[in-house]
C-alpha cells in the first residue's frame, strides 16, 4: 500500500505511454505537421474520439465505480460544448461585424457593434437582442469558467435533490433521462437564447487565428489527448485510495457503507458533480472539432450510447471505458459513413447504414449476457488474473474458502 | 456503571403488524448482553431501530452520557457517534481485500474530502495488521474478501466493527454457519471486545450464549419476555413455552 501511485497502478503508465505514442504518430502522419498521410478530416475524427474516450472515463467513474447508472452525462457533455461555442461564435461574429463597420465613414459605437453581432447571431430565430445567458460571451476566461460551472451546478442541484431522497437504481436512471430530455426540449425552443434547433455553428474557426484547419485541427487533437491523459490520471487517482474503496463499497452495498459512518449521499453527489465537470470539458473540446452543436446532440439516446460504450469496453476499469468508446465510435463512423461494404445475401442486401444500430444492439446484449467484463476482460486472460466465479452459493463452513465451481476445479 | 443506551417504550408496525411492541432495553458502558428469542421476535428490527435504519412509531432511544436522541440522526451520524453493527447475513465488501475492508472501517474522518486525500500511514497499516491477527486473518490481508470462507467473512465483519472503535457493538447472529471451533474463537473475540465496550449479541445457539456468560434478554413478539442470567431465564415457564419448548 505504501508504494508510489504509479507502481500500484501500472496500467496508468501503460495507458499514458500508449496515448503519447498515438499522439506522436498522428502528428507525424498529419497534414498540418507531418507527411500528410492522415487527412485533416480524419485528424478531427480522431480528436473527437479522444473526447468521447474522456466522457466515457467519466461515465465509468460514475457507473462502473460508484454504481450510479446515469443516463444523463451526455447532457453535461453538450452543455460544455454550448458554453465554449458561445464564445467562439460571439468573438468570430464580432470580428466580422467590426470589419464590416470599419468600411463606414464614422467609427462604430460599441452599441452598434453589439447590435450588429446580435443581428448576425440571432437573426435565424427572428431576434437580435442578447439573452441574459450570453452576458459573459465576450470574455473567453469567463466563458471557459462556465464550461465547468454551468454543468457542475446543474449536476450539483440535480444530484442533491435525487440523492437526498435516496432515489437509486432504475428510478435514478429514468430521472437522469428525464433531465436530459427536458434540457434538450428546452434548447430546441427558439427563445431558449441558444438559437433553437439551429444550434451554434462555425465553431471550427478560432477567432483571430489565421492558421489553416490542417494546423488548428492538430491543436485541438493535442488538447484532446492532453485532456484525456490528465482526466485518466485524475480518475485513476480518485479511485485508487480509500475514496475508491468507499465508492466501490457504495456500488456493492450502500447500506453497509452508511453503517460504517460514511454519508453515502455526499459521496454520490461529489462523484456525480466531478464526472459532470469532466464530461463538460470533454464536450468543450469536442464541439469545436465537430464545428457545430445543436440540441439533437443532447437527445436522451446519446447518453444511452455512452452507457453502451462503457459496457462493451468493460466497466469498472478505466481503460475498458476508453477502449469501448474508441472502438464503438470509430466503428460507428465507419459503418454509418457508408465505407463499410454492403453484404449481399442474394434475397436481401445488408446495408450497414441501416443495420449498424442493430449490430450494436446485438453486441450490447451479447456482451451483457456472455462477457460482462467487456473487451477489457480480455486483458485479464492475458494477465491471468481472472476473477473467481462467484455465482454459486456458499458451500458452507467445511469446504473452506471455495465456492461451487472453484471447488470442482 | 453509567447507561450507554436506553431504549424505552419503542413500538414499530409494518403494514399494521406490530414487529416491536413497547420495547424497553438498557445497556451499560462495558457490558455484554445476549438477546435471544424465536424467529420473528423482532431482534433484527430492534437493531434496525438503534442504528437508524428503521424509524419507530413511538418511543425514545437515548445515547451516551448526554442522553442524546438517536431518532433524529442519520445512519451515518449514528455510526459516527459510536454504534457499530454486524449484519445477520455477513456483509463485507467482497470485491476488496481484507486490508481495504479494514482500512475503510478504521476510525478516521468520514468526510469525502479528507478521505480523498487519505493515504494510510505506517501506524494505520500496523493497526490493521494487528486487527487482522486478532480475527485470525493475519495471513489473508491481501486476499479479496470474497474468497474467504463463510466463517472468515463473519470474522472480517467483526474486525470491521472493531476497527470502527465503537462504544456499542450490535452483533446479529455472529456464529451462524460456523463450525464448532470457529464458534469458540468467535466467543473469545466478543468476550475480549466486551471488556472495553458494550456488546449486544443476538444468537439462537444456546451453547454459544452460555459461553458468553452474561445477562440475557429474551424477546418475544416485539417486547421483553424475561431478563436475567441464562439459568434464570431458561427456568422461566414463559420462555420455555414460547422458545425453548419448541
Ligand atoms: N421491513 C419490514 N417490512 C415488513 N415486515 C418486517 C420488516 N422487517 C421485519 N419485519 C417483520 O417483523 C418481524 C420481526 O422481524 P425480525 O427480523 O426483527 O425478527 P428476528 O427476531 O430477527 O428473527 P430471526 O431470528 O429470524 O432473525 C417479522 O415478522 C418480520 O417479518
Ligand atoms: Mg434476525
Amino acid at each position: 500500500m505504501n508504494r508510489s501511485f504509479v507502481a500500484r497502478n501500472p496500467s496508468v503508465l501503460i495507458f499514458l505511454a500508449l496515448l503519447a505514442l498515438f499522439t506522436l504518430g498522428v502528428t507525424i502522419l498529419s497534414e498540418g505537421f507531418g507527411v500528410g498521410m492522415v487527412s485533416t478530416s480524419f485528424v478531427k475524427t480522431l480528436g473527437k474520439t479522444l473526447c468521447l474516450c474522456l466522457v466515457a472515463v467519466a461515465m465509468d467513474l460514475i457507473w462502473g465505480y460508484a454504481g450510479i447508472l446515469s443516463l444523463g452525462h451526455f447532457a453535461f457533455f453538450g452543455l460544455g460544448g454550448y458554453m465554449i461555442g458561445m464564445w467562439l461564435m460571439y468573438e468570430r461574429t464580432r470580428l466580422i461585424v467590426v470589419d464590416a463597420l470599419a468600411q463606414g465613414q464614422l467609427p462604430p459605437t460599441p452599441q452598434e457593434v453589439v447590435d450588429g453581432i446580435g443581428n448576425q447571431i440571432f437573426g435565424v430565430v427572428g431576434s437580435s437582442d442578447f439573452p441574459v445567458i450570453w452576458s459573459f460571451a465576450d470574455s473567453l476566461t469567463l466563458q471557459l469558467a462556465m464550461v465547468v460551472l454551468v454543468p457542475g451546478l446543474l449536476a450539483l442541484v440535480f444530484g442533491w435533490l435525487a440523492f437526498r431522497s435516496r432515489v437509486t437504481g432504475v428510478y435514478l436512471s429514468i430521472l437522469t433521462q428525464a433531465m436530459t430530455l427536458a434540457l434538450a426540449l428546452y434548447l430546441f425552443q427558439n427563445d431558449s437564447g441558444l438559437r433553437g434547433n439551429n444550434g451554434l455553428s462555425g465553431l471550427q474557426n478560432l477567432p483571430g487565428v489565421n492558421a489553416s484547419q490542417d494546423v488548428v485541427s492538430m491543436w485541438f487533437f493535442w488538447a484532446s489527448a492532453l485532456a484525456l491523459g490528465l482526466g485518466y490520471l485524475l480518475a485513476a487517482w480518485v479511485v485508487s485510495g480509500k475514496f475508491g474503496s468507499v465508492i466501490r463499497g457504495i456500488r456493492d452495498n450502500e447500506a453497509r457503507v452508511r453503517f460504517l459512518g460514511y454519508s453515502v449521499e455526499a459521496y454520490k453527489l461529489a462523484m456525480f458533480t466531478l464526472t459532470a465537470c469532466i464530461a463538460a470539458i470533454a464536450g468543450a473540446l469536442y464541439y469545436p472539432q465537430a464545428g457545430i452543436i445543436n440540441p439533437a446532440e443532447i437527445a436522451p439516446i446519446a447518453s444511452i450510447y455512452l452507457a453502451v460504450w462503457v459496457a462493451i469496453g468493460g466497466r469498472g476499469r478505466l481503460y475498458g471505458a476508453v477502449i469501448g468508446a474508441a472502438v464503438v465510435s470509430l466503428l460507428s463512423t465507419w459503418f454509418t459513413g457508408g465505407q463499410a461494404p454492403d453484404v449481399p445475401l442474394g434475397f436481401y442486401t445488408i446495408k450497414w447504414v441501416d443495420w449498424w444500430l442493430v449490430l450494436l444492439g446485438l453486441s450490447f446484449v451479447g456482451v451483457t449476457l456472455f462477457a460482462p467484463q467487456g473487451i477489457g476482460g480480455l486483458f485479464d486472460l492475458i494477465s491471468d488474473r481472472l476473477r473467481p466465479n462467484r455465482h454459486g452459493a456458499d458451500l458452507g463452513p467445511d469446504q473452506g474458502s471455495l465456492r461451487e465451481k472453484e471447488a470442482q476445479q | 456503571m453509567s447507561t450507554l443506551l436506553e431504549v424505552s417504550g419503542v413500538s414499530v408496525s409494518f403494514d399494521g403488524f406490530r414487529a416491536i411492541n413497547n420495547l424497553s432495553f438498557r445497556i451499560a458502558d462495558a457490558e455484554m448482553r445476549a438477546v435471544i428469542g424465536p424467529n420473528g421476535a423482532g431482534k433484527t428490527t430492534f437493531m434496525d431501530i438503534v442504528t437508524g435504519k428503521t424509524k419507530p412509531d413511538e418511543g425514545r432511544v437515548l445515547w451516551g452520557e448526554k442522553s442524546v436522541s438517536l431518532l433524529k440522526m442519520s445512519e451515518a451520524k449514528i455510526a459516527q457517534a459510536g454504534v457499530g453493527r454486524k449484519f445477520q447475513k455477513p456483509t463485507v465488501f467482497e470485491d476488496q481485500s481484507v486490508q481495504e475492508n479494514l482500512l475503510m472501517a478504521l476510525k478516521k474522518p468520514r468526510g469525502w474530502l479528507p478521505v480523498l486525500s487519505y493515504r494510510p500511514s505506517e501506524e494505520d497499516l500496523a493497526k490493521v495488521a494487528t486487527l487482522a491477527d486478532d480475527i485470525g486473518l493475519g495471513d489473508a490481508l491481501l486476499r479479496k474478501s470474497g474468497e474467504l470462507s463463510h466463517g472468515q467473512k463473519q470474522w472480517l465483519e467483526i474486525g470491521i466493527l472493531l476497527a470502527q472503535e465503537p462504544r456499542l457493538l450490535l452483533v446479529d447472529e455472529p456464529a451462524a454457519g460456523m463450525t464448532p471451533e470457529e464458534r469458540e474463537k468467535t466467543t473469545d473475540i466478543l468476550v475480549e471486545a466486551a471488556k472495553t465496550r458494550a456488546v449486544v449479541v443476538v444468537e439462537h445457539d444456546m451453547e454459544f450464549v452460555r459461553r458468553l456468560n452474561c445477562k440475557v434478554t429474551v424477546l418475544h413478539e416485539g417486547s421483553v419476555l424475561a431478563e436475567g442470567s441464562l439459568d434464570h431465564v431458561t427456568s422461566n415457564q414463559d420462555v420455555i413455552d414460547v422458545y425453548l419448548g419448541r
